[in-house]
């Protein structure tokens, strides 16, 4: 199939920015939506022109490198799917395609579709662990977890940090990552002893880094590529409260 | 502190705020619904409201302290939240927010300047004072009278039915945000308050235009 | 030379007790003084940096990703071994460490393994307390399942996302030392150089990948953990960024590179689907526990449609080779009986290099929802691929270059023959032989992070001063303008192939010459075709854009020109060694039935190969393999 490009080319954080149109002439419909930009990438690298950069690294939908918004909703929005997963079957030939970088002031432009989330590293390091020392731990089996508690710490903790959360969000609110790192935490026994540190810790180094407010626009579980639930953000409100209470 | 000034805790105040607004805007429409019973059922009603002396002003002063924060941290959030996401994508396609979740700061604003008309209009006397009139001792007006003289001409009519929409569109996402927000809903109540939010809406624009739309169609009347 | 892997002597019981007993210890005041540079985040380097930070040594993290969650570890799905016999089933370390053995067909050292056999069950339980979500039966106790070929049930499990949650509970202690201060972490940056002083590893030379800065950074010691290199293959299921780059930097410095011709070659990936493919994705081998794997007996019956094929027309080649192990049979086994009946031209699907792998009977005994419940994810994803559904016609697969068992060459300490550089995880050569099994890759990663580096790392820093030599030494200098001259000598040759272009070239020749079964004839061919290319890279290359951007050309062109040196080093071991064994397959060395025949007489060592220069024979050194408790035996499973 023939499709028309539109992709966002921006050098750096001051550049301004804009879209520009490319022809993809031979798109295979097994290729995957990478596959297919490597080979408009390969047309202009081939014609000494400026390649069009964007993250990618796993290319099997779980590393979360890869981070574009197509025709307007991030990774496309092809249910639980990432674009590195998304493949070109799902267009038409003759299709318009709009791609752009996700978008936030948390999120700055490194180049064309590469955006800076060190942002999300912050909501890390301010407390999604629990503050377990290498070695010195009790057996695996000491403390019994059940099989539902464990399969609702996992739900949560299939995030993949890729940030479409916050692309999708209307507020750019880093609610669902948080909540999923703090839901995931929270129902373990080994996880509940600093739940109230940090729930607090974590949303405040969301607000921090430039994230917005959660509004309920439930965006972000929508374009999610690992169908990360809402449900996991009325948890973490749950826990905050606690912790003020 | 952590309360007034993070995320989530503005986010909590909002929601508790809403919940005491929209428990008011429910009670305040179940007393309006006694003008379809007759002028004295609403002036029973008024003369019961009345006789709680100080407590009506108790009762106003918490009212307008949830109004003003729900206001005042409402547009702070909206203006953060601005500030979040500077510039948007050309291409910009929602998945799953409605209309109404995308406007609250515009709903939101209409429903402060109609609160505003609503109280000249119906308390303070302010806009239409030729509506009053008195009714026994001790003060009180004859509320029949003021509603129906107050729906005679066609731009309060306008005013209350368009400020009802705006409700509705404010009511059909924070309903259930604010379940959301107080940590109440989890993957299958969530759907199931969205529907219920919408129709708790609904039922609070019909409830309410029903009363000027029954004036003006004669339905009631002196 | 011989080479010494200064493994512990006496009984391996106590082989790594001892050790740690006998090993050093820095004094807890003087921790903060030395500076210890970690390259690599995935479960060896994140779990190294955030253990060594915990011990209060001052790290600093780097990752050519843009966070540490990142790493290619992230994409394990299967699971990870520990030798905790909760499910009773007769598992023990002594038995974790003679399968490892076994499985590695003979080719590992012994204390090594039984190291990682004996502190695989801390891993469990320090995972467990950082919060990983392991799979849990309905009394609240860890579920367990037998994986890749093992007769007991000794692996974990997180769904299929079993290395995602490893490395984000790796990921998380190292947000926790970077909170503490003790890690600084630095993202986005490719190591380009090992700097040494006097023979020493004592920093290294990085480039920002956003402002395409070269930067110095000086350390008492520095920790490889990059990963491993099947990616000189062009096509396989590692992460497009792995490379063999940085190890092949410390190569070039003089440390040995043990095994390259080890490499493992996985069976279960999705076939490719044409000439665009840029990589294949790995299925986890658990779908073996349900799938039966089969071709048509006729040739003529591969362009039909599975389901017109008679159960009388189709071979379940595996079951029939392997009556004991059947589906089951080690990775090495099963990819290489795939590989026979498409060149026996009965393979199916596009290009006709595909097998299927059948759910149709386990469907039926089993019914499909209890299918879906264990492979649901596998296959969703398989859907997303290939647009097929895999309940209603079978999968088809065909194996894919998937991890690489050889390294850089380290002793017991996990340190490298150049003093100072330790190597963990995929980029050391230490555990697993010549074939890794199932569910032991995580394993290794997180015991030499957490159990392994901190204790073995003292025993190297208390014989230097820390500080000693830091980044204004000249030697940091010397380094940074080799890196510039290289990237400016990459960008000045403006020729007409693109570095994707050569990618695919050296991929090809690798994969047809020096692939699954490797003949003396075209591995010499390879050595023709290789230095040839490498040539023509270096005369006409075209690499658009400046070093000083985010230039994806630029990285590209980088790892490609180390692996078409890595490449002819892995094809010389190839030729070299003259056994078939594990993942290495020689064809001149089989049985009469086609099984892999070792010559423990003449091979029974570990090959480290010391690079002289560029199209210069490299030197061989030897380490012998001596097997003190586990016999010689050839392995078998039919």
């Amino acid at each position: 199939m023939k499709l028309k490009l539109h992709v966002w080319r921006q050098n750096g954080q001051n550049d301004k920015g804009k879209l520009e149109t490319y022809d993809a002439p031979n798109v295979s419909p097994d290729q995957s939506f990478l596959e297919m930009l490597d080979d408009v990438n390969l047309d202009l690298a081939r014609t000494g022109r400026d390649i069009i950069a964007f993250d990618h690294d796993c290319r099997e939908g779980i590393c979360g490198m890869c981070s574009q918004v197509i025709n307007g909703v991030p990774h496309g929005g092809q249910d639980r799917t990432t674009v590195c997963q998304l493949h070109m079957r799902k267009f038409k030939d003759g299709d318009e395609i709009f791609i752009e970088p996700w978008k936030a002031r948390a999120f700055p432009v490194i180049k064309d579709l590469v955006v800076d989330r060190n942002g999300l590293e912050k909501i890390m390091q301010a407390g999604g662990y629990t503050s377990c020392h290498t070695g010195g731990v009790p057996d695996g089996n000491a403390l019994p977890i059940g099989n539902p508690v464990a399969e609702y710490s996992m739900d949560a903790a299939e995030c993949i940090g890729c940030g479409a959360c916050v692309a999708s969000c209307p507020n750019s609110s880093a609610m669902l990552y948080t909540g999923a790192k703090v839901a995931q935490l929270a129902v373990l026994p080994q996880g509940k002893v600093e739940a109230q540190q940090r729930v607090l810790a974590m949303t405040e180094a969301a607000k921090e880094n430039g994230f917005g407010n959660c509004s309920n626009h439930y965006e972000c579980q929508a374009s999610c590529p690992k169908g990360i639930n809402v449900k996991f953000i009325a948890k973490l409100n749950r826990e905050y409260m606690k912790a003020l209470l | 502190m952590q309360l007034t000034q993070s995320s989530v805790g503005r986010k909590i105040i909002m929601a508790v705020t809403g919940l005491v607004l929209i428990s008011f805007v429910c009670v305040h429409l179940l007393g309006n619904s006694s003008m379809f019973f007759g002028a004295d059922a609403i002036n029973a009603y008024a003369q019961k409201l009345h006789s709680l002396g100080p407590f009506v002003w108790v009762f106003r002063l918490v009212m307008l302290a949830a109004f003003a924060i729900h206001l005042v941290f409402g547009i702070q959030l909206t203006l953060e939240n601005r500030a979040a996401t500077p510039e948007t994508n050309v291409q910009v396609k929602r998945l799953k927010t409605g209309f109404g979740a995308e406007t609250m700061i515009v709903s939101g604003g209409v429903l402060f300047f109609f609160v505003v008309y609503h109280i000249l209009h119906f308390t303070a006397r302010v806009t239409n004072p030729e509506i009053y009139v008195p009714l026994g001792d001790a003060g009180m007006v004859d509320v029949y009278f003021m509603v129906v003289n107050g729906f005679r001409s066609a731009l309060p009519v306008i005013v209350y039915v368009a400020g009802m929409i705006f409700l509705f569109l404010h009511v059909s996402h924070g309903f259930q945000s604010l379940f959301q927000t107080l940590g109440l809903s989890n993957d299958k109540s969530l759907p199931v308050m969205g529907t219920f939010g919408k129709l708790v809406g609904f039922v609070l624009l019909l409830g309410y235009i029903a009363i000027p739309l029954s004036i003006v169609f004669g339905y009631i009347k002196l | 030379m011989i080479l010494d892997g200064k493994c512990p002597t006496g009984p391996i019981e106590t082989s790594w007790d001892r050790h740690r007993f006998e090993s050093k210890l820095v004094n807890p005041s003087n921790k903060r003084k030395y500076k210890v540079l970690c390259v690599g985040t995935g479960l060896a380097g994140g779990a190294a940096a955030a253990s060594l930070g915990e011990l209060g040594y001052n790290v600093h993290a780097f990752c050519y990703q843009d966070s540490a969650r990142r790493a290619h570890s992230i994409a394990a799905q299967g699971g990870i071994n520990a030798a905790k016999n909760y499910p009773n089933d007769g598992d023990s370390i002594y038995r974790l460490f003679y399968d490892t053995i076994k499985g590695g067909d003979f080719r590992a050292r012994e204390a090594d393994v039984w190291r990682l056999s004996q502190v695989s069950n801390n891993i469990i339980d320090q995972c467990v307390a950082q919060g990983v979500p392991f799979a849990r039966d309905y009394a609240g106790y860890l579920d367990n399942r037998s994986f890749g070929g093992a007769q007991v049930s000794r692996t974990f499990f997180a769904r299929g996302q079993t290395g995602q949650q490893l490395l984000l509970g790796a990921y998380s202690a190292l947000s926790r030392q970077v909170k503490a201060g003790t890690v600084t972490l630095h993202e986005r940056r490719e190591m380009l150089d090992l700097v040494m002083v006097d023979g020493v590893a004592k920093g290294i030379t990085c480039r920002n990948m956003v402002t395409g800065e070269i930067e110095s950074h000086w350390g008492d010691a520095v920790i490889l953990a990059t990963g491993g290199y099947v990616n000189v293959f062009y096509l396989s299921t590692n992460a497009m960024g792995c490379s063999v780059t940085a190890a092949w930097k410390a190569a070039r410095k003089g440390a040995y590179m043990a095994n390259p011709c080890y490499t493992q070659i996985h069976p279960t990936c999705i076939p490719q689907s044409g000439e665009h493919q840029s990589k294949l994705t790995l299925m986890s081998e658990s779908l073996r526990n349900d799938g039966r794997c089969w071709v048509p007996k006729k040739a003529e019956d591969c362009e039909k449609p599975a389901a017109d094929i008679a159960e009388n027309d189709r071979d379940y080649y595996l079951e029939r080779k392997y009556p004991s192990f059947g589906n089951l049979a080690p990775r090495d086994i099963a990819s290489r009986a795939a590989k026979e009946q498409c060149d026996d031209e009965r393979g199916v699907g596009p290009g006709k290099r595909g097998v299927y792998l059948d759910f149709a009977d386990s469907i039926k005994r089993l019914g499909e929802d209890t299918i879906a419940g264990r492979y649901g994810n596998l296959f969703e994803m398989y859907e997303k691929i290939t647009d097929e559904d895999g309940y209603k016609q079978p999968m088809r697969i065909y194996p894919a270059p998937h991890y690489a068992m050889g390294g850089l060459w380290v002793d017991y300490n996990c340190m490298s023959n150049v003093p100072g550089l330790f190597v963990l995880g995929e980029a050391n050569f230490s555990v697993h032989g010549a074939n890794r099994l199932g569910a032991s890759a995580l394993m290794q990663g997180l015991a030499d992070g957490y159990f392994v580096i901190p204790y073995t790392i003292a025993n190297y820093l208390v014989t230097v001063k820390p500080g000693e030599v830091k980044d204004d030494h000249a030697a940091f200098k010397e380094s940074a303008d080799e890196v510039k001259a290289d990237i400016d000598k990459l960008l000045s040759i403006n020729g007409t192939k693109t570095p994707s272009e050569f990618h695919r070239e050296l991929g090809t020749i690798m994969w047809e010459k020096v692939g699954m079964a490797r003949s003396e004839e075209s591995l010499k061919e390879a050595l023709e075709l290789i230095p040839a290319l490498r040539e023509e890279f270096w005369k006409n290359v075209k690499v658009v854009g400046t070093n000083e951007q985010f230039n994806q050309e630029l990285e590209n062109a980088g790892r490609l020109a180390d692996f078409f040196e890595f490449a002819e080093i892995l094809t010389k071991d190839a030729l070299n060694r003259e056994e078939s064994c594990g993942g290495h397959f020689r064809t001149e060395h089989q049985t009469d039935d086609g099984e892999a025949m070792r010559n423990d007489e003449d091979f029974c060592y570990v090959a480290a190969w010391e690079f002289k220069g560029t199209g210069v024979e490299p030197e061989l050194h030897k380490e012998p393999l001596k097997f003190d408790n586990v016999k010689l035996a050839v392995r078998s499973y039919k």
